[in-house]
């Protein structure tokens, strides 16, 4: 059943991100994009990371991609470029080596990283492992695979916003502040002053809110699944 | 985590908890399984549908009640299968496919608006007794929820798909190539994506309150008459209220497809089936939207139960009568309530709700914390609201200096499209049915 | 036949240089960036499949942070384009300069 699962996203990922090289509207990029978007949560659902499927969806399906179209739309970006006409000579074909050599790359690393048994730690692993695990003990416990299911399971949310909240609160923090900064710059950049030649459509009703509302929904939630944590940890 | 699911199915568990941890069924699954899920779908595909063919009617015959007319009384007994002689006259129109339209998309926009809505309604507890059994009924031995889905974030799974609703709008009116569409479908999915913010900030107030993101745990912990309408203080319902309706694209914020503005907006081009499937849409989505109210803030299923046998029955008849009581009430803001402007529209989203919602949810967070760490309730509240008012007073303040210093944005534009989106054309620009070009031709210079 | 790791890996892997292929040979900005989210998607993924593997949620608190910087540069990105397409509608990659001195 998990291998079914498995083929039908690995097939709509592809697909997608083949549709959104191929594609020539940017449009259908975007649509195609979308697919892969789908694609990839379902594939953290069977990875049990169903939090990040929901906030992939929210944040990046819902949110940026329809950034895109915004701009898209705004601005009539439908001259398809002429994919047939090379501006660099040769860049075709390096670019298919540059891409091909990655993916032989990767395939490369992950065979001699696993080297036969495909789970498992293996020796280039184990010092990041126990000085990772060292940090976040309860919650990581309840991952590892001898867990018998008769415990408790913390749910995948209150994991994630336990580590988020103690171990990375700085990294949380500071891309909160980058969030901040990100919305007050795109409304800097977009907006027209008074007495600049009025030779543009802006775009700040638009883009404006795409954002915040990524940047709160993204936020958001994890903010209350740490809440709800430590609420039900002391009750 | 593969042997521990193993470990799932070796046991064999309930289904119930299944359902829960195993959204995918990767631990293998039952014949029973399949059936019972198959059965719930066809259910709850039958309920949503008929509860939106009710919808329509009621809206019509309530409007008109209102309005001190009749209403809808030919087509059966008090007008009720005039929904049916829609549905059938819109099915015999012709199918219209513009011929400045993009095809593909023109075609798929009105599912990417009509599946969300089903999607939203799989989450939702329709009945159950929560008072003994938590919500659990027993079919052929199998225990199972009456719901078609609970994972274990089902309340992001309904932020998700109001964020995919988006899709159905946008593109149904960037792909029907034409003006007015096309400016209606920018309008509403801005309207869409800022009331988004706002939902999720009152929906984080429950989910606070609750202490877990699966419906099934939100309505178990309403049981004994401690809905989250009180326990969260009014404000996130009054605040859900309002942005369910603008998400919703309801009357008072129903602008963007208001006739006298913009003709039909984003679904002006579409006709017969595929408008059919619009209007269904929407009316869907009314349901679900008022579903969810009822799950997050009025207890769901919960209710006096007053039978031992079929003591499941009662949870499914009080979800009703409070998704009635819902679908009434959206129903009389249509009849009562003026149409809001759009830039008092995006000024009430981004001025008010958001930071509304996010300050309550701050004064929630710290009384929950209070409560844990046994301070003194008075002073957190004193306190924390004192930081409350402080807060909304400096945001006034910078409102107001931002208002004595207009830039052009806030000026109304040259043909009277008031607020911040008075566009202003470029020039060049040909051929492409942008927006930018879309206004020159509304402004008679082309 | 079980899925294992490897396979998201390979996966990943397929994802990212089908996104760097784009990247390098589209020249519309707004197509270039949804490469870079195809990539960083691959990454995601990456992350989310070595975490379970070794049992630790860290991999899933990188994923939630990377989401949060893409949509952030995202953000920032599409304005630098807008800005770009005011003067040109017809910018590609290269007029990107314009914006200099």
């Amino acid at each position: 059943m998990e291998v079914v699962v498995f083929i039908a996203c690995a097939v709509i990922c592809v697909t997608g991100a083949i549709g959104v090289v191929v594609a020539n509207n940017p449009v259908h990029s975007a649509l195609m994009l979308v697919a892969t978007l789908f694609g990839v949560a379902v594939l953290f659902l069977t990875m049990d990371a169903q939090f990040l499927a929901a906030v992939q969806i929210i944040v990046y399906a819902g949110a940026i991609v329809v950034l895109f179209l915004f701009v898209i739309m705004l601005f009539g970006v439908y001259r398809s470029e002429n994919l047939r006409v090379e501006p660099i000579a040769g860049q075709r074909p390096l670019s298919i080596a540059v891409a091909v050599s990655t993916l032989a790359l990767a395939v490369i690393i992950v065979a001699v990283a696993t080297g036969g048994s495909p789970t498992g730690q293996q020796a280039a692993t184990e010092p990041l492992v126990d000085s990772v695990t060292v940090h976040s003990t309860s919650a990581t416990e309840a991952l590892t695979d001898n867990q018998p299911i008769g415990e408790e399971i913390f749910p995948n949310v209150e994991q994630l916003g336990r580590v988020i909240f103690t171990d990375y609160v700085w990294a949380f923090e500071i891309t909160a502040v980058l969030l901040t900064i990100a919305v007050v710059g795109a409304i800097a950049l977009a907006r027209r002053q008074r007495g600049e030649e009025e030779s543009a459509a802006p775009v700040s009703p638009a883009a404006a809110p795409a954002p915040a509302a990524a940047a709160s929904a993204a936020s958001a939630p994890i903010g209350s699944a740490a809440a709800s944590a430590t609420h039900t940890e002391e009750a | 985590m593969t042997s521990a699911l193993a470990l799932v199915s070796a046991t064999a568990p309930a289904p119930a908890a299944v359902f829960a941890v195993d959204p995918l069924f990767l631990g293998g699954v039952g014949l029973e399984e399949v059936i019972i899920v198959a059965i719930k779908v066809v259910a709850a595909f039958t309920l949503l549908l008929l509860s939106v063919v009710f919808m329509i009617w009621f809206e019509r015959k309530l409007i008109s009640d209102m309005q001190n007319r009749i209403g809808p009384n030919v087509a059966g007994p008090f007008g009720v299968l005039q929904t049916l002689a829609d549905g059938l006259k819109l099915f015999f129109k012709e199918d219209l496919l513009p011929a400045q339209s993009r095809r593909l998309v023109f075609k798929l926009a009105p599912y990417l608006s009509l599946v969300p809505a089903f999607i939203t309604f799989a989450v939702v507890p329709v009945g159950g007794n929560f008072h003994d059994k938590q919500g659990v009924v027993s079919w052929w031995g199998n225990p199972t929820h009456l719901q078609v889905a609970d994972p274990p974030v089902g309340v992001l799974l309904i932020l998700a798909m109001s964020s995919v609703a988006v899709y159905g709008i946008m593109l149904a009116g960037w792909s029907s190539g034409s003006k007015y569409p096309l400016l209606g479908s920018v309008r509403a999915s801005a309207q869409v994506v800022s009331y988004e913010a706002a939902l999720g900030l009152s929906f984080l107030s429950v989910i606070l309150v609750a202490g877990s993101l699966s419906t099934h745990e939100i309505v178990s912990t309403q049981t004994t008459y401690n809905w989250n309408l009180w326990v969260t203080g009014f404000v996130p319902f009054v605040i859900f209220m309002i942005s369910a309706t603008a998400e919703l694209n309801r009357p008072p914020f129903d602008l963007v497809e208001a006739e006298q503005e913009l003709v039909g907006g984003f679904h002006t081009e579409y006709s017969s089936l595929r408008f059919s499937l619009f209007y269904l849409a929407e009316f869907m989505n009314v349901v679900t939207m008022s579903a969810i109210i009822v799950t997050l803030f009025l207890g769901g299923p919960n209710g006096p139960i007053l039978t031992d046998t079929a003591d499941w029955v009662w949870g499914v008849l009080w979800f009703l009568v409070k998704l009635f009581v819902l679908l009434f009430t959206f129903v009389w803001f249509r009849a009562t309530l003026p149409r809001m402007r759009y830039d008092q529209l995006m000024d009430l989203g981004w001025k008010v709700l958001i930071p509304f919602s996010l300050g309550w949810l701050l004064v929630l967070a710290a009384v929950d914390l209070g409560d844990d760490r046994d301070w003194n309730p008075a002073a957190v509240v004193a306190v924390s609201v004192g930081v409350f008012v402080v807060a909304m007073g400096l945001l006034q303040m910078a409102i107001r200096a931002g208002r004595q210093a207009p830039d052009i944005d806030d000026m109304a534009g040259p043909d009277g499209l008031a607020g911040p989106d008075g566009f202003v054309g470029t020039d060049g620009l040909a051929g492409a049915d942008s927006l930018a070009e879309t206004h020159m031709e509304l402004e008679g210079r082309n | 036949m079980e899925v294992t790791t490897a396979w998201y890996l390979i996966l990943g892997g397929v994802l990212f240089s089908i996104g760097s292929f784009g990247l390098l040979v589209r020249r519309n900005p707004l197509v270039m960036f949804m490469c870079v989210e195809l990539m960083l998607n691959a990454v995601n993924l990456t992350f989310v499949a070595f975490g379970r593997d070794l049992g630790d949620i860290g991999g899933q608190a990188a994923v939630f942070f990377v989401l949060v910087v893409a949509a952030t540069e995202v953000v920032i990105g599409l304005a630098i384009v807008v800005a770009v397409m005011r003067r040109q509608p017809d910018a590609t990659a290269d007029d990107i300069s314009m914006l200099s001195g």
